[in-house]
């Protein structure tokens, strides 16, 4: 088996109105140190062993449901997973 | 005209959408599940406000995926008329029928209110009952509505005359106030308000009857021989 570990991020051109909130927030706690908040999501996906491409297959998923290409960048790590 | 009201796990303005063409306007309509594999015998096809997966993902996006999305695409290469309201609009954007993609508003407010709206372009089969530039009052219902496209997109909406309504104000961060579009064949519909609440003066206004009028004479004159 193996993990996939996806990280989606906003595109630079597209405005973070929650990131802009929370460094909002960051700012009154103190921390004026913050320039830029960008929130983003984090997916992991166990692929079975039998699987081909699965650089491929990560990249077809993406790009068909997990991510909206319009809006959003990703990119994905693959590790050997040990099995339970 | 026949209309299809497409039913999504966790649509909750399909009693709205049917009800504006089958008891305003006399026209048939049936729901139709998401996991519907034919629409050919469908004139119209609805794709009602709501939660449609909790949204989930992303709005729209797991609605985008049903098996009834590969119909709605057929229906809309055929050239029939499909109106996508508020997430019935995101569904049709993560689905590519439509470009761009609506984000979440501005403020981070669901906003639930009535708001003035222009039409933009009274030459489509969805608006030709308004006049350009008439303004319309139309209640808004939504916590992700900012309309984004890159500068490329809007560019060709202009041009084509996509664009179809705009909000009279700025208030969810729309790109240039955009509450509505077509597609590039002016056959396919998405728009954040929600005409289907505003068809009887009985329930605060009628403005939205118009949008599917329009609907319905086109189809009648397209369709319809007079003896």
């Amino acid at each position: 088996m193996r993990k996939v570990k996806i990280y989606v991020t906003l595109r630079e051109s597209v405005l973070d109105p929650q990131g802009s909130a929370v460094m909002g927030s960051l700012h009154k706690m103190g921390y004026g140190e913050v320039e830029d908040v960008r929130i983003g999501k984090y997916l992991e996906l166990m692929i079975s062993d039998d699987a081909g491409d699965v650089d491929a297959l990560v990249n077809e998923m993406c790009q068909k449901l997990l991510t909206n290409t319009v809006i959003e960048d990703y990119r994905f790590e693959i590790e050997e997973a040990v099995s339970q | 005209m026949k209309f299809a009201v497409i039913v999504f796990p966790g649509s909750n303005c399909d009693l709205d959408m049917y009800h504006a063409v089958k008891d305003e306007l006399g026209e048939e309509a049936e729901y139709v599940w998401h996991d519907s594999t034919d629409l050919s015998g469908y004139d119209g096809i609805l794709l009602p406000g709501g939660f449609s997966y909790g949204d989930y993902l992303r709005c729209g996006a797991i609605a985008q995926s049903s098996p009834v999305m590969d119909e709605v695409k057929k229906a809309a290469e055929a050239g029939k008329p499909v109106l996508g309201i508020c997430n019935g609009f995101q569904i049709l954007t993560e689905a590519g029928l439509l470009p761009g993609i609506l984000l979440r508003n501005k403020n981070l407010k669901f906003m639930c209110r009535t708001v003035g709206l222009k039409v933009e372009n009274a030459n489509t089969l969805f608006t030709n009952e308004y006049m350009a530039g008439q303004e319309i009052r139309i209640p808004i219902a939504h916590g992700e509505g900012n309309y984004y496209c890159d500068d490329a997109t809007y560019e060709q909406l202009k041009n084509n005359n996509q664009i179809v309504f705009s909000y009279a104000d700025d208030f969810n961060g729309s790109r240039n106030n955009i509450a509505g579009i077509v597609n590039e064949r002016g056959n396919v519909l998405g728009m954040m308000p929600h005409p289907e609440r505003a068809v009887s003066d009985l329930i605060g206004g009628s403005d939205g009857l118009s949008l599917f009028k329009s609907i319905v004479k086109q189809w009648r004159e397209a369709n319809v021989s007079h003896a």
